[in-house]
């Protein structure tokens, strides 16, 4: 289980999250959703230790997080933007993946084979395309068999096969009883993959429900239309205030 | 092995891979061979060399380490959302700048001087101006890391780094010899110490002039400086202000990194 609790956190005296908290239920795959600089990446990225919360707590498995970076061994990441050392190959920098884990570390290659990534692999990262490079990324967050896997904008920037093959991926691990939080855009795609869904506006959370019960509340057959009305009735309640 | 060492060990070969230190180590190559053909004798082609050293070191360390932090930000990301200690990656990827840097300075300019240097002054003339080289490397990597962790801002963080350059390269001299002949009339010796103190490229100027027994060349000034940095206090306090300027920035660098929001 993953519990954030009264979360605030500003950058340079302008608010990002104000008063998140959350639970996130595990084996499940929660898409947290919102507009650009609605604080999304910030969430995400509280829950790797990346970024210290102002006020609240965030706490994995019983575990409160407080700098020690041990809990990060059971999870998998993937950031929005897949920047590695220009020089070294893909095939070094998952090496260098491997051997910051240890010698004892689960190795899971399925996805890796699953891009056909092999012939791209020994080419320096420089050369390599951005959608590869997301690829050689994604590979990685499922790299250890992680229990808990972060994807920030996963399918951005795949091609359709990838985008399919990284889907099914998602929807394994899931089936495997892993714990899976993605942010997206593409809002079918969080149709076809999440059962919970967060909506972040303007730093607060504005929904934390399953997504059957975001469609039933807003009376809204389309994902789409659910969150546009969820925004619509937010501006409203602002103009009102 | 522990994670500095790990991250180590693949920073070294991306940088290694790269051109601009091939191209580094070639500029110091090519100039120090240009040097010792046409400019006579290893000690006089040594202390050309110190000029150069003393401007090109602190601009490109502050330089490449400057964008060498900028453009390993997201990889960090990645690489901290492994179990992996913040500190120890920090190490991993200092050295893996400042190793590379220095090793290219310093096979380019002791590369041309094999078989050349006949006295033994000269080697150890050349031996002071290598270990400089590399401590002045070090130290302008740190400051480099920490304007790079304060200031989020690519394009201001790499203006502040020239700017900074140009105010302990240029400016602070000028500085220093304005308040000199103003104040001609007081005593001004031991002010004027901390001052070389206080900046790590005269620290570094003031060593290798003494080491080259050229501090004739510095006038009345040279003189105060042969009693003080002659004596093996000199040395010692002289020694320990440069290894200072190695530690604090890097000291304040890291606890930068290790609290900073990724």
């Amino acid at each position: 289980m993953i519990r954030l609790t009264g979360i605030e956190k500003a950058f340079r005296g302008r608010p990002v999250l104000r008063g998140v908290s959350l639970g996130i239920r595990p084996a499940c795959v929660t898409a947290v959703l919102g507009p650009n600089g609605s604080g999304k990446t910030t969430l995400l990225k509280m829950l790797l230790g990346m970024v210290r919360p102002d006020a609240g707590t965030i706490e994995i498995n019983g575990h409160v997080l407080t700098g020690d970076g041990a809990y990060r061994t059971g999870i998998g990441y993937m950031p929005q933007a897949a920047r590695f050392p220009e020089n070294l190959t893909g095939r070094e920098i998952i090496a260098m993946l491997e051997d910051l884990r240890g010698a004892g570390s689960v190795r899971d290659r399925e996805l890796l084979d699953a891009f056909d990534l092999e012939a791209e692999l020994d080419k320096p990262v420089r050369i390599l395309s951005g959608g590869n490079r997301q690829k050689v990324s994604a590979a990685a967050a499922f790299l250890f068999d992680p229990w808990l896997v972060i994807l920030d904008e996963p399918t951005a920037g795949l091609d359709p096969v990838s985008s399919g093959a990284l889907k099914a991926r998602i929807r394994r691990a899931r089936a495997a009883g892993k714990t899976v939080i993605l942010t997206s855009h593409v809002l079918s795609e969080v149709e076809q993959l999440a059962d919970e869904v967060v909506v972040l506006l303007d730093g607060t959370v504005h929904w934390a429900d399953s997504l059957a019960a975001l469609r039933a509340s807003t009376r809204e057959s389309s994902l789409e239309r659910a969150v546009a009305r969820l925004m619509l009735l937010q501006r409203g309640a602002e103009h009102a205030a | 092995m522990s994670t500095t060492a790990r991250v180590l060990k693949y920073q070294l070969r991306d940088v290694l891979r790269g051109r601009w230190l091939i191209a580094y180590a070639i500029f110091f190559l090519l100039l120090t061979e240009a040097l010792l053909r046409f400019g006579g004798t290893g000690e006089r082609a040594l202390l050309s060399l110190v000029n150069v050293v003393l401007f090109v070191i602190p601009l490109m360390s502050l330089v490449f380490g400057s964008i060498y932090l900028y453009g390993a930000r997201e990889f960090n990301e990645l690489l901290l959302s492994h179990p992996v200690n913040r500190r120890e990656l920090f190490g991993g990827l200092y050295l893996g700048l400042t190793v590379p840097l220095a090793a290219a300075f310093a096979a380019g300019v002791a590369l041309p001087f094999l078989g050349r240097l006949g006295s033994a002054g000269g080697a150890g003339a050349l031996g002071a101006l290598l270990a400089i080289g590399v401590a002045l490397t070090f130290v302008f990597t740190g400051i480099a890391f920490l304007v790079a962790l304060r200031i989020d801002d690519r394009a201001r963080g790499l203006g502040a780094v020239v700017l900074l350059w140009l105010m302990l390269a240029v400016v602070y001299d000028g500085l220093i010899l304005i308040a000199a002949t103003t104040l001609a009339d007081y005593p001004l010796e031991k002010p004027l110490l901390a001052l070389m103190l206080a900046n790590p490229l005269d620290l570094a100027r003031v060593l290798l002039l003494m080491s080259f027994d050229a501090a004739a060349l510095m006038g009345y000034t040279g003189a105060v400086f042969t009693r003080f940095f002659g004596s093996l206090a000199g040395v010692a306090v002289s020694g320990a202000a440069l290894l200072g300027w190695i530690a604090a920035p890097l000291l304040l660098a890291a606890h930068r990194f290790s609290r900073k929001d990724f």
